[in-house]
């Protein structure tokens, strides 16, 4: 997967503290790839994503950060999200991605889901210290 | 904290959600519909989201819990007017809401709503056309 | 002082240079005055002349450093204006090349009396000059093929045409090979659709699709599965005898979904769906009452 390198557009930085911290992460991602002039697909899907990891940030995490950043490269513009938290971590990162969904009971981290919506996916977690998902889509 | 306004029609509630709710809000939409169902002892239920264009799994879940105890309560459940950005975006996802009906919009969705209660039996499920908050 | 002496020659020559730029340029006959006019060209230069500036101001020569991002930005939006508009490889690389002769001469000028300094500062000049242009015809090809991308999607559009059948029914006759891409594109148009036209039944038909894997099976499932989303019912013909083998020994659950082999037998539950039926007249005097009938409810 191509990484992303700058040259860096705009850099906003969003707590993670309570829900309506995770309703103006979606609101800034919109903006974010609306600027980007994503196609509506590509901004909702963009959109859930980040929702979903913002949200395991807050539930799971205790609370985190989310870095939001719009790229340039090569003429080609991209929105990427880092989402970290200092929670307890995951300790079984394969078996988080494959919890998949079952739409009553919910089980999982809803991290297969968001994987599957994005172009670039990259998790790192460490027990006791904290888990970071990095998000990104180009137009 | 404001709240989701829950319309009522005859033996039917309607919802229409036109806000992007925060994880409490639409907990307290959950918890509001429930009781009213069981308080007007409605037989059908229409949750219009046309206007949301983001759904993510909590809303998704959100919509599974509604139906499920809407049923338990013996009550039929519609969600209407899902927008074809956020269909293929659940669909990526991995979400079909199985046992959840869908319709393109609310007119069809009270016609869906109307021919099933009617096939259940049920006597005619509106008193009048009007709506009032329930 | 070296590395200043360049930034200092440049910047004080900024506008002769932009004249010899331009001199140079229609020389080599890449001016295209049919596909970009001389005053934005112009500005173009200028444009590109100003950001070097800006980042030889900082004193690297690499034009990779942060100080050159503007310049990189510029290169790139000019590369991507020219691969749209049709402009030759050659001619937009000859764009940024034309650059190397106004600053050699404007470097002899101001420098004929220290050969050496000459020298090196125009191997600086060559080597900033090379990298730009590299940086340029990077950027170039890669918009031309995304231009190329986009040129394929639209095509792909039009070769998913979305059929009205009748009220409220859709037909979606699929041709050649159904990857992910198409996919796409082929569940977004038709979504769209499935609003803007008030949709009950949409029908898939797969006649001309050749071949069925697991993948193509997982796309039509996909599509299925949003528009049911939407409140919509689904149809899958045109399965040949083959593709219904296929299905079953790849194990795609496809219970959920009406499938039918010919269209018109899928039309017929369409229209069922729609409390709809087909009868044949029998006389003038009786066509008012054999015309399609919705029964009401």
């Amino acid at each position: 997967m191509r990484k992303m390198t700058m040259p860096l557009l705009r850099r906003e930085v969003l707590p993670i503290r309570t829900e309506t911290d995770v309703v103006l992460v979606r609101q800034a991602v919109r903006r974010l790839t609306i600027e980007q002039g994503f196609g509506l697909v590509d901004q909702t899907k963009l959109i859930t994503a980040a929702s979903e990891i913002a949200r395991n940030a807050l539930d799971y995490g205790g609370g985190g950060e989310a870095q939001l950043e719009s790229h340039l490269e090569g003429g080609k513009k991209g929105v990427r999200l880092i989402f970290e938290d200092k929670g307890p971590g995951i300790t079984d990162i394969a078996q988080a991605m494959t919890d998949g969904f079952t739409s009553g009971g919910g089980l999982g981290h809803g991290l297969g889901g968001a994987k599957r919506l994005v172009e670039h996916f990259e998790i790192t977690s460490t027990p006791g210290v904290g888990t970071r998902v990095v998000l990104a889509r180009w137009k | 904290m404001d709240r989701i306004p829950i319309l009522r029609m005859g033996s039917f509630l309607i919802v229409t959600i036109q806000v992007d709710m925060h994880d409490r809000l639409a907990l307290a939409l959950q918890d509001d519909l429930t009781s009213k169902i069981a308080q007007t002892e409605a037989k059908g239920v229409l949750i219009d989201i046309s206007a949301l264009e983001i759904v993510d799994s909590f809303i998704g879940r959100m919509l599974a819990n509604i139906s499920g105890m809407a049923r338990i309560l013996d009550a039929q459940t519609v969600v209407t007017g899902m927008q074809p950005a956020v269909a293929i975006t659940l669909v990526e996802l991995g979400l079909s809401l199985p046992g959840i009906r869908t319709a393109l919009n609310v007119e069809r969705g009270m016609e869906l709503l109307r021919t099933s209660l009617a096939s259940a039996g049920e006597p005619d499920a509106e008193d009048d056309d009007a709506a009032f908050e329930a | 002082m070296p590395d200043t002496l360049i930034v200092d020659l440049i910047t004080r020559n900024e506008s002769q240079l932009l004249i010899e730029w331009l001199k140079t340029i229609a020389n080599a006959k890449a001016t295209r005055e049919d596909l970009i006019k001389p005053e934005d060209l112009r500005a173009q230069c200028a444009d590109v002349l100003r950001r070097l500036v800006q980042g030889l101001a900082s004193g690297s020569q690499n034009i990779t450093d942060a100080a050159y991002v503007e310049l990189r930005d510029v290169l790139d939006s000019v590369s991507r204006s020219r691969a749209q508009q049709g402009f030759s490889p050659g001619e937009t690389a000859t764009f940024v090349f034309s650059l190397k002769e106004p600053i050699f001469h404007t470097l002899r000028r101001e420098l004929d009396k220290r050969p050496e300094v000459l020298a090196n500062e125009t191997w600086n000049a060559t080597l900033l000059i090379d990298k730009m242009a590299l940086h340029t015809m990077e950027s170039f090809q890669r918009s031309r093929e995304e231009v190329i991308r986009r040129q394929q999607d639209a095509m792909l559009e039009l070769s998913t045409p979305v059929v009205k059948l009748w009220d409220g029914i859709l037909a979606l006759p699929l041709i050649g090979t159904l990857d992910s891409a198409r996919t796409q594109i082929v569940m977004e148009s038709l979504l769209q659709r499935v609003v803007t036209d008030g949709t009950d039944v949409v029908i898939l038909d797969i006649t001309g699709v050749p071949t069925v894997d697991t993948l193509v099976a997982q796309h039509l499932l996909k599509t299925v599965t949003a528009a049911r989303l939407m409140g919509t019912d689904c149809i899958i013909s045109g399965i040949r005898p083959q593709i219904a083998q296929t299905i079953v020994h790849l194990g795609v659950d496809l219970s959920a979904v009406i499938t039918k082999s010919s269209l018109a037998d899928a039309f017929k539950i369409a229209l069922a769906r729609r409390d709809l039926m087909v009868v044949k007249r029998k006389s003038a005097a009786a066509a008012a009452a054999t015309t399609p009938t919705q029964s009401a409810h």
